[in-house]
Order: C-alpha cells, then sequence, then structure tokens
C-alpha cells in the first residue's frame, strides 16, 4: 500500500481543491448578475427602477413584427411570456430575423420601450443542409 | 515492461512512431479538410460560414481535453510525486494553448458575420479565454520558478487550480443568458448537427488530436534526451 505521507499529501491537495470549488462557486454566485449577458423582457417587467444604464435584452423576434421606416428598424423582443418594443438605427447582423434569438444593446425608455445601439444575431444549435430545413418546413 | 519507462528504450519507441503519426496526421488532415471546405453541404442560415466551424470545435474540444489531461496528471504529480507525469503534462501543453487560441481566434471570425461583433463579454467566451490564461500560467511558471521542483509544483498547482474552470466552460451556455449558442452535441438528446455536418466535424477532430500527439510525442523526446543527456538512465 502507499505510505503515509502519500496518503497526507492526497488529503492536502484535495482538501484544497473542494475549498477553491467552493469559493470559486461563491464568487460566481455573488457576481451572478454580471455573468449573464441579457435579460428577458420578463426579468425588465419586474426590474425595481428603470435604469439609465446601457443593458442588453435578449429574446426571439416576434413574428410579423420587424417594420422598417424612417425612425429605423422597429420590432418587438418577446420571451414568450412578455414583450418589449425596440428602435434600432444602424446596421443589423445577417442573421436577425423574424422568430430568430437576438440580443439588443442600449437604454431602456420604459419598461415597454427600448432604444438599442447595437443589434446582435442569437444562433441557435441547428446545422443542417438548405435541402434538409426545407424539407423539415414541409412536413 | 518495466523497462519501457527507462528514458532509452522511451525514445528509441517514440521516433518509431513519429513517422508513423505524421503520416497518418496528413492522410486524416487531408480527407477531414476535402470533406469540411468541398464536400459537405452549406448551412440553411448560415451558408459557407458554417465551415469554421469543422475547425473552431474541435479545436476547442481539444484544448479542453488536453487541459483536464493535464489536471488529473497534476494530481498524479503532487499526491505520488510521479517524475514521469510532470514531463507528459509540460510536453502536452504547448498544443493546448495553441489549440485554445485558435478556438478563440476563430470564434472572433465566425462571430462577426452572423452575430454581427468580433467579441462579447459573454460566459462562455470569456471563461474560454481565462482557459488560455491558465494555460500561459502553467508554460511560464516552468520559466519563472527556480528550481525543476518548484516548477513542477508550480505548474500542478496552477493545473488543479485551473481545472474548476473547465466545467464552467462546458455549462456556461446552460447555466446563464449567453450569446454563444447551447451545444449542439449531448450524450443524452438528439445532437441538432445533421449527419453530413457532423462527419467533417469528426474527422477534423480525429486530425487535431492526432496533430496534438505528434507534438506531445516531440516534445517529449526533446525532454527525455534532456534527462538522458544530465546523465540519469532512470525517471
Amino acid at each position: 500500500m502507499y505510505g503515509k505521507k502519500v496518503k497526507l499529501r492526497a488529503v492536502f491537495i484535495l482538501s484544497i481543491f473542494v475549498s477553491l470549488i467552493l469559493v470559486s462557486f461563491l464568487i460566481i454566485k455573488s457576481l451572478e448578475e454580471n455573468v449573464v449577458y441579457f435579460k428577458s423582457p420578463t426579468e425588465i417587467k419586474v426590474l425595481p427602477e428603470v435604469t439609465k444604464k446601457k443593458i442588453r435584452v435578449g429574446g426571439m423576434v416576434k413574428k410579423n413584427s420587424i417594420n422598417i421606416n424612417q425612425s429605423g428598424v422597429n420590432f418587438v423582443i418577446t420571451d414568450f411570456k412578455n414583450e418589449l418594443i425596440v428602435n434600432y438605427k444602424g446596421a443589423i447582423p445577417n442573421l436577425f430575423e423574424e422568430e430568430k434569438g437576438v440580443v439588443a444593446e442600449g437604454f431602456l425608455q420604459d419598461r415597454n420601450y427600448f432604444k438599442a445601439v447595437k443589434i446582435l444575431a442569437k444562433h441557435d444549435e441547428n446545422y443542417m443542409p438548405p435541402e434538409v430545413a426545407e424539407s423539415l418546413k414541409e412536413n | 515492461m518495466l523497462n519501457y519507462f527507462k528514458p532509452k528504450n522511451l525514445i528509441q519507441i517514440i521516433n518509431r512512431s513519429q513517422k508513423f503519426v505524421f503520416i497518418i496526421f496528413i492522410l486524416i488532415l487531408i480527407l477531414g479538410l476535402v470533406e469540411a471546405l468541398i464536400l459537405s453541404p452549406e448551412d440553411y442560415k448560415q451558408s459557407d460560414s458554417v465551415r469554421i466551424m469543422y475547425v473552431h470545435v474541435p479545436a476547442a474540444w481539444i484544448s479542453l481535453g488536453i487541459f483536464s489531461l493535464i489536471s488529473v496528471l497534476s494530481f498524479g504529480i503532487i499526491i505520488f510525486k510521479n517524475k514521469n507525469f510532470s514531463l507528459i503534462t509540460k510536453s502536452l501543453a504547448p498544443s493546448g494553448f495553441v489549440f485554445n487560441i485558435i478556438a478563440l481566434v476563430t470564434g472572433s471570425i465566425w462571430g462577426k458575420p452572423t452575430w454581427g461583433t468580433w467579441w462579447a463579454w459573454d460566459a462562455r467566451i470569456t471563461s474560454m479565454l481565462l482557459l488560455a490564461i491558465f494555460y500561459l500560467m502553467f508554460i511560464l511558471s516552468w520559466r519563472i520558478a527556480g528550481t525543476e521542483d518548484k516548477a513542477v509544483k508550480l505548474s500542478s498547482y496552477i493545473a488543479i487550480f485551473g481545472v474548476i474552470n473547465v466545467p464552467i466552460i462546458k455549462f456556461s451556455v446552460d447555466w446563464w443568458s449567453t450569446l454563444h449558442q447551447p451545444a449542439s452535441i449531448n450524450l443524452l438528446k438528439e445532437t441538432s448537427i445533421h449527419s453530413s455536418m457532423l462527419l467533417p466535424l469528426g474527422i477534423m477532430t480525429a486530425a487535431f488530436a492526432l496533430f496534438s500527439l505528434l507534438i506531445f510525442l516531440m516534445k517529449y523526446n526533446t525532454e527525455l534526451i534532456k534527462i538522458k543527456n544530465k546523465g540519469l538512465d532512470r525517471l
């Protein structure tokens, strides 16, 4: 069997390791607010106050909600529970589409209206050739 | 059997296997690149930019795998004072680091056309950057520590500390809302990558793994020769 020294070293390194895991867990837990990249419309609804700070909101672009006119691009971000109207002026990424994920960075005007300064398209985890996507649509 | 652990014998075995690994690597790489760049279809949404995935994803997997391996061996180094393990971890680190950087850079190049940004401080990307920093610290620890013994200890502690980050990287996309998409390949669920795209992904992963093995063998060989030149015939 292994000697006493080896066992002691094993206990020592394992206790260091476990305490490090606990410390990292606590740090991450306390930073939760900042680790999250964007908030959902529901989280915006329950905010204690409308912040002046730059924030990010993410969700799905609601079907038939994209409206392009002189004031820029208007669309609705939804998480299928709550919705948020977004106004944006500027270039939009290629993958920005209705019923697809989006992250908008900008300023909250009130609980229903968001002025974005940057739009990011959120990609989903599905990858397939166009023909397969076509046949999926037909079914 | 024990004779194989003598540097002299190991060097001979490695020298013989290096050529073999190199040839297989080149063949698999050519096959993988042809599959990834020519034969595989384009994506229904991203069209051709999906091909970046065939470099990005295998590189990320390999860098995570190598770091995990280094960390497991590091426990062995601390507990059993195994000298051979420390030579192995030292030789594994460079290719893991390079693949980590490749994953970050290709991710950035992929992010611009799809998300609309080069960089985002979301949980997945930030934790992957942290892994690169751990790799860097691991590699640097061999240079800054005064003696060999100190370097072995320091690097092992860095690897053990850094491995906590590995599950965070893996699950960051499930635990928090991130810009990065969730995992497509899951042991418990059906994969959401079409089989025609899964094939090049698998081949490229094999190619990258072989490349890491090749670099590892070269580095390991160098370390063994150093030991042999010191006149020690046993580890």
